[in-house]
């Protein structure tokens, strides 16, 4: 008779995933305990606070360096879970700051009064003169993160998938919470929904294929089964694809995009910012692990698809961006674009360095990290612009913003020169890495094809600040006085741009000596 | 000769101050410069004072070498570390040795000299602040220049008094001529410069450094094909800012500046800094013969070159311009020669930066006279007006012609005795050019100061005032007396510092001395001949004969140059421009239309619909297999 050995937890070593399911358990409670009006506050205390906490957490485990296979096998805790683990938490941190700003909207926050009120029916508007909100953003948001956390530390392909799921449906809901224009909202949220199931169910045909080739869902018994000559891998390529397209679509990979631009233009702008950098860096790390970790041994036949991706994804993004008019979908296309230019650091597979030099992992994630400030802090500065029906979010009401705020429109070029990847800023680094890496790795036509189009893709950012500075102000149009909710990440997210342009090296380092994978 | 020269001492006491020679002058033409119309009314005499300044500081530092004995004399004081590589490091420092104080005294006397007559010449002049802010940075790059203890430092100084010299030549810069002589002087000395910073790159390669102790040091370890080219390169240099053959057309469109800036740039200081720069690189021309070879030619062909258009110009100023590109034909000649010539072009540079110096100013005092007149058609008998310059000028007059005691009779003499010794084409060359050097200056001589008045209706020439005869008297003093003083101890003193041993000129001529004499009286009797003896017509004669054509016309240098470089020049950015405009900004264009045509298309995908969206996505997944398989296949 064989005993089931009692299940080994490290409550150390994943204190920091714990610490942030913590805090949204406690936010989910605070929402039925609390009185209504206390309730926003509370809740931002507590998920700034979890998140805090689960940053010193992370930061002091690292330092420790523990780091190893946990939760017998689901959880595989290594350099890059804790490059990916920090950079999210930081995100995170700065994201749910922008969730809390409440002074652009006459002292309601970005979110609907009341979610399941018909739009424009009179439900909806006695909730909103009783100063109802859904703070429940805070612990969705909470959840959102802890399962991203988990997915980009995952040991199995199974963890990864519920983890997937767990970071999804929370991001689900926030798209459909809109305070203004709600039906695109609403619409939005449904689309993101159906795709997304579409998607997971791929990705679980895919993991099931994959089951059958192995065996089992481990990502290193997998590395072995693949590296191992066994017969029938119609299974392997068949359970590769399918894996793949569940990833990609979280990434926005041409041509699973088609809800990139509607859900990134839909969603309340704050959300937008969050999932713009959360799940694109949750996704590319998990993409990252598989590709690399578990089917490293297929690279020959993985490289060439991914790099056709590449190169569809960064055409439609750039291309699809220049006849953009509204400023979010023109970021939602830039989104997909620069998921094309991180496809091509994945294609590169680059991974014999030197001692301080940066593989394909370290580039991606180098370049995750200054997009992530960047958008954090774009996405805010998208919420201060507005007309008397909220956002303004036309390109045409931007023009001209210099002469009203030359401030924020100084920071937004900054923002858009880091996007469009030109010296001095943390885009123009990122970029470089990435295309060197994809250059080292054989890919050489990839590299080329990126630089070509970050030139294309350099004019509509560019048109956004010959707008915003040499055009005359559009009429009807200000700029918000926002709290330092929304200031300070739009702050931290230049400053850091211009940081990580001027000075890469200290984060360089920190990347390159954290950026291989457990095996 | 041996390849012996001075190792330079570190600097102690005065000399660890050298470098307030060129921050004081530097600082105050930034003062003035910044200060505003508060400081235009006393402005010139803290200008005066600065250059004064500088003058004792060079003194002091002269005489101290003096004292000091042969070994020490040459003194190096570092200043900072520039450029820190890993290949290479580039110190930044000055070397005081005998030959550089020497060009210090020149310029901060000589300097100070013109920067007090410039209180006269420029006194109305509504922007005089700013002109004396340029001369004493002038006079802060020019010591920067000869001063500097390798050879990118000497390039700041060199591309400081180029910057310098362009600004002085356009200081009028309402009259087209000057902004385009200007122009014309900064884009000529480009080409010069080029020449300069190649040789110091060659020099960064090749021998890791740039100082002129550790070039002197390695050049022999070098390959030889490198020190003819850092030769070459360096002498393009030269040619540049001394105007020789063939970079010479700009020196003569630059005296439309005014006729202090002539005088101190354009005659006395900066135009030799070619010369100095090839005796500074002495050991590299040690070492490349076709590259000293070159040196000499060049030289030659500018000695004849400048003397045939002083031979033909009505213009006093060019006459000077056309004479003072001769005289420097004739230090870089002596240059070119050789360890025996080094110490003569010194000589010959030191003498003629005073006779010069004192020419031009005492044409400014003329030109004063005769309401800014330059065309010596114009004037005659002028002695009588103007005596105090007449005396100054004349002693100018017999020193450049090498009159038996003056100034030039020393130090011109001693090259074509040199170059006597060097070849005897070379020796013949320059004795012919002494010649004509007493021609064209009498030929100046009597139709400024002797013959007829031909002055225009209205004019009244009388005497300068004393702020402007008192320079003029100090430079006469200096034209007559400077060889004779310096004659013999010269040479004696740069040995050490220019790896040169030399004889001295004799009070008694030598045979070529008397020849030379006799060479130059026929010189002078030809244009006594020419012009003392008939009345000059105040109009310019018609004239067939191509020579004098050919020296009216500069010797057609603008038609060459236009010829060779400016019309190729234009020519390749009209068809880079129209290139431009029909190729790359249509094909621009056309691109971007394309892509928006294209971006108008590829939107219509995104129609909305959800349930389309789910149809992309399995055209997506087929292709993903598709891709799959021919990947496996492939």
């Amino acid at each position: 008779m064989t005993q089931i050995p009692a299940p080994t937890f490290e409550w150390l070593e994943l204190a920091p995933v714990l610490v942030v399911l913590v805090a949204a358990c406690v936010g989910i409670l605070l929402e039925a305990l609390l009185r209504r009006e206390s309730r926003f506050l509370a809740q931002i205390v507590v998920a700034e606070v979890g998140l805090l906490a689960a940053l010193v957490f992370a930061v002091a485990n690292w330092r420790e360096g523990r780091i190893g296979s946990l939760a017998m096998g689901s959880v595989s805790l290594d350099g890059p879970a804790y490059l990916s683990w920090t950079a999210l938490l930081v995100f995170g941190l700065l994201a749910l700051s922008v969730f809390a700003e409440r002074n652009l909207n006459d002292g309601a926050s970005s979110f609907v009064a009341s979610a399941a009120s018909i739009p424009g029916s009179r439900h909806e508007r006695e909730a909103s003169a009783a100063g109802h909100e859904h703070s429940e953003v805070f612990p969705l948001a909470l959840f959102s993160l802890a399962g991203m956390m988990v997915f980009t530390a995952s040991g199995d392909l199974l963890t990864m998938f519920v983890a997937l799921e767990v970071m999804s449906l929370p991001l689900y809901l926030l798209s459909g919470l809109a305070r203004q224009r709600r039906l695109l909202s609403h619409e939005s949220a449904l689309k993101y929904f159906l795709l997304g199931s579409f998607a997971s169910a791929f990705f679980l045909f895919g993991m099931a294929l994959l089951y059958g080739y192995a065996g089992s869902f481990d990502i290193a018994a997998l590395n072995q089964a693949v590296s191992a000559p066994l017969l029938g891998r119609g299974f392997l390529y068949a359970g590769m694809g399918l894996l793949a397209v569940g990833l990609l679509f979280k990434i926005g990979v041409v041509p699973f995009q088609s809800w990139v631009p509607d859900v990134y233009t839909g969603a309340p702008t704050p959300v937008t910012g969050f999932m713009a950098i959360c799940t694109k860096l949750a996704a590319l790390v998990g993409l990252a692990r598989v590709f690399f970790v578990a089917l490293g041994g297929e690279r020959w036949t993985w490289q060439p698809v991914l790099a056709v991706l590449a190169v569809l994804t960064m055409a439609v993004g750039v291309v699809l961006a220049l006849t953009q008019t509204d400023i979010k979908r023109l970021l939602a296309y830039s989104a997909i674009s620069h998921a094309g230019f991180l496809l091509t650091a994945v294609v590169g597979a680059y991974q014999e360095v030197g001692s301080g030099q940066v593989n394909s992992f370290g580039a991606i994630a180098f370049y995750l990290i200054a997009y992530g400030f960047s958008t954090i802090a774009a996405f805010a500065v998208v919420t201060m612009v507005r007309n008397e029906s909220g956002e303004a979010t036309r390109l045409s009401d931007w023009a001209g913003l210099a002469k009203r705020n030359p401030w924020l429109a100084s920071a937004f070029a900054v923002l858009l020169l880091s996007f469009a990847g030109i010296p001095l800023t943390g885009g123009f680094i990122g970029k470089w890495a990435v295309f060197a890496s994809a250059w080292a790795g054989g890919f050489e036509w990839l590299a080329i094809t990126g630089v070509a189009f970050s030139l294309v893709a350099a004019y509509f950012y560019l048109k956004v600040i010959v707008a915003m500075f040499f055009l005359e102000p559009a009429e009807g149009v200000e700029v918000g006085r926002a709290s330092a909710f929304t200031i300070a990440p739009i702050a931290v997210g230049v400053a850091a741009t211009v940081y990580l342009g001027l000075f890469p090296g200290p984060v360089m380092d920190l990347i390159a000596a954290a950026q291989v994978f457990a095996r | 000769m041996t390849l012996e020269t001075l190792t330079p001492v570190a600097a102690s006491g005065l000399f660890s101050l050298a470098w307030l020679m060129i921050a004081v002058p530097l600082a105050m033409a930034a003062l003035l410069l910044l200060a505003g119309k508060a400081f235009d009314s006393f402005g010139h005499w803290l200008a005066v004072l600065a250059s004064t300044f500088s003058f004792v500081v060079a003194l002091i530092l002269f005489v101290q070498l003096l004292s000091a004995d042969e070994a020490s004399r040459a003194v190096s004081a570092p200043m900072f570390t520039w450029i820190a590589t890993q290949t290479w490091t580039v110190e930044a420092g000055l070397l005081i040795d005998p030959l550089s104080i020497l060009f210090a005294l020149l310029i901060t006397g000589v300097g100070s000299l013109i920067h007090l007559y410039s209180v006269g010449y420029m006194a109305h002049d509504e922007r005089r602040r700013r002109f004396f802010a340029y001369l004493n940075f002038f006079v802060a790059a020019m010591l920067l220049l000869v001063l500097a203890d390798n050879y990118l430092v000497l390039f700041v100084g060199w591309e400081g008094v180029g910057l310098a010299s362009y600004l002085l030549i356009g200081f009028w810069q309402h009259k087209p001529s000057a902004a385009a002589a200007a122009k014309k002087a900064f884009v000529m000395n480009r080409v010069g410069d080029l020449g300069l910073t190649m040789a110091v790159f060659t020099m960064l390669a090749a021998l890791k450094t740039s100082s002129f102790a550790e070039v002197n040091a390695k050049i022999a370890g070098v390959d030889p094909a490198w020190v003819t080219a850092i030769g070459f390169f360096l002498l393009l240099a030269a040619c540049g800012k001394s105007a020789q053959v063939p970079l010479q057309a700009w020196l003569l469109d630059a005296m439309e500046g005014p006729t202090p800036v002539s005088a101190l740039i354009h005659a006395a200081t900066m135009v030799t800094a070619g010369v100095y720069l090839v005796v500074r690189s002495h050991a590299v021309y040690a070492l490349a013969p076709a590259a000293q070879t070159a040196v000499v030619i060049v030289g030659l062909v500018t000695l004849f070159a400048g003397a045939w258009i002083g031979c033909a110009k009505d213009d006093i100023k060019k006459v000077l311009a056309g004479s003072t590109m001769s005289q420097i034909g004739y230090m870089i000649l002596a240059a070119g020669i050789g360890p025996a010539g080094y110490a003569f072009a010194i000589f010959h540079l030191l003498t003629h930066g005073f006779f010069k110096a004192n020419m031009f100013l005492g044409a400014g005092s003329v030109m004063h006279a005769m309401d800014d007149d330059v065309n010596m058609r114009h004037f005659g008998a002028l002695r009588k007006a103007l005596p105090i310059t007449f005396v100054t000028f004349g002693m100018g007059y017999l020193a450049i012609i090498g009159f038996p005691g003056f100034a030039g009779y020393f130090s011109k003499d001693s090259i074509i005795e040199a170059a006597f010794h060097a070849n005897a084409v070379i020796g013949v060359a320059a004795m012919l050019g002494a010649g004509v050097t007493g021609f064209y200056m009498t030929r100046l001589m009597l139709m400024t100061w002797f013959g007829q008045e031909r002055w225009p209706d209205g004019v009244h020439p009388h005497e300068s005032p004393a702020v402007m005869t008192v320079p003029l008297i100090v430079l006469a003093v200096f034209s007559v007396g400077i060889g004779a003083v310096l004659n013999g101890w010269i040479q004696e003193w740069l040995a050490p510092a220019v790896d040169a041993a030399a004889g001295e000129a004799e009070w008694i001529p030598s045979l070529t001395g008397l020849l030379t004499l006799v060479v130059v009286i026929a010189g002078v009797a030809l244009a006594w001949y020419l012009f003392g003896k008939n009345a000059v017509p105040a109009q310019v004669p018609e004239s067939t004969n191509p020579f004098t054509l050919a020296g009216r016309n500069d010797l057609y240098g603008d038609a060459v140059n236009n010829a060779l470089v400016v019309r190729p020049t234009m020519a390749a950015a009209d068809s880079v421009h129209a290139n431009d405009l029909w190729i790359i900004d249509r094909g621009a264009d056309g691109l971007a239309n394309g892509l928006r045509k294209l971006s108008q298309v590829g939107r219509r995908l995104q129609s909305g619909r959800v349930r389309s969206y789910a149809l992309i996505m399995m055209a997506g997944v087929v292709l993903l297999g598709a891709l799959v398989i021919v990947s496996l296949l492939g």
